[in-house]
């Protein structure tokens, strides 16, 4: 049996497997089906080649925008324990692989969303990409605890996306769902940096558990649900879903709001006693996922 | 008797090889469908 240090591993071409591990594939599930939704629920058939490719652009886009936060952010990452094992910090991949990486698949990803679908598409693709990289990691990450509410934006462009690929065009639906993901996003991220609090505080990312202490990171998040759940709900009463949308999207945000009041009831200063914020991690990726399900059932119903 | 070491570079850069050779392959034929569902969608 061999063993190889982190020192040497840099010396060796990089192994495939890191290279994928950049893209952050399992964030990249949730971005892909809003993506897709985004496309599927939008009025205008799309050739099955054109949508497969713009979703896969999307997916590519994702990734691209992952490998470059994780380039950025390999400093930050070896801080901390949820982390460290990512291949930068472990030394299992040099940096400027992991650039060129994620600059090649930005670039490419855009260029094809062009080819394939429209340029409508490929220019919001763009500025998701560079958002999240230059507004989001570079800029506000380390600077403010607004970083996730306002770096949110970035996450929230996939339904838009796929709309516009489809259709060409923006409407008030797609925008409503950009509303939906950007007021989503702060209830979620803080739901887990109340109970990774300790890894952000080492790594000194000024994330409001950190900032502002857990009492005021519970009353944001309580906040933060109410207006996520109008932007939810309001597709339906604003005549752009059907009723099994409306229903659905009320039953599943009602939860979330229950589930938040009881992250605002709980007092544990500990990661051992917050299982509902635990809980509430948990549910919102449920939510998100049920929510743009529900979307395009409803379409396909109507 | 080989260097371990360097079994591992030519094992990680076959692969590499393989995969881009596969995703090169892919690329050719989804831009070949995309062409012909553009052209299609002209008609």
């Amino acid at each position: 049996m061999t063993t190889v240090t982190a020192a040497a591993d840099t010396a060796l071409p990089a192994d495939w497997r890191d290279l994928l591990a950049l893209t952050k594939p399992r964030v990249m599930s949730l971005v892909v089906f809003t993506g897709l939704c985004g496309l599927l629920a939008a009025p205008a058939a799309i050739h099955p080649v054109l949508g497969f490719s713009a979703i896969l652009c999307i997916a590519l886009g994702a990734g691209a925008a992952a490998a470059l936060n994780m380039w950025y952010e390999a400093d930050l990452d070896a801080k901390m324990k949820r982390t460290a094992s990512r291949p930068i910090p472990a030394g299992r991949l040099d940096p400027q692989t992991a650039l060129h990486f994620g600059v090649g698949l930005a670039f490419f990803s855009v260029l094809l969303m062009g080819l394939a679908a429209n340029w409508l598409a490929a220019a919001i693709l763009a500025l998701s990409i560079l958002f999240y990289v230059f507004v989001y990691t570079i800029w506000l990450k380390r600077r403010t605890p607004q970083n996730i509410v306002i770096g949110g934006a970035a996450g929230a462009f996939p339904p838009v996306i796929g709309w516009a690929a489809a259709t060409g065009d923006v409407t008030l639906l797609p925008v409503l769902l950009f509303i939906l993901i950007f007021l989503w996003t702060p209830p979620h991220f803080w739901a887990l940096s109340l109970f990774v609090r300790s890894d952000y505080a080492a790594a000194g990312v000024p994330m409001l558990p950190v900032v502002a202490g857990p009492k005021a990171t519970r009353r944001q998040i309580a906040l933060y649900t109410l207006p996520m759940a109008g932007a939810a709900v309001a597709p339906w009463p604003l005549g752009l879903t059907g009723p099994f949308y409306g229903i659905a999207a009320a039953g599943l945000s009602l939860v979330f709001l229950l589930l938040a009041l009881r992250v605002l009831a709980n007092r544990a200063a500990e990661p051992a006693g917050m299982k509902p914020e635990k809980q509430l991690f948990a549910y919102s990726i449920l939510y998100l996922f049920a929510m743009f399900g529900a979307l395009v059932l409803d379409q396909v119903l109507s | 008797m080989t260097d371990p070491r360097e079994d591992e570079i030519r094992r990680r850069q076959r692969t590499r090889a393989v995969i881009m050779a596969v995703l090169l392959g892919a690329f050719v034929v989804l831009v070949y469908a995309i062409t012909i569902a553009k052209m299609s969608g002209q008609e």
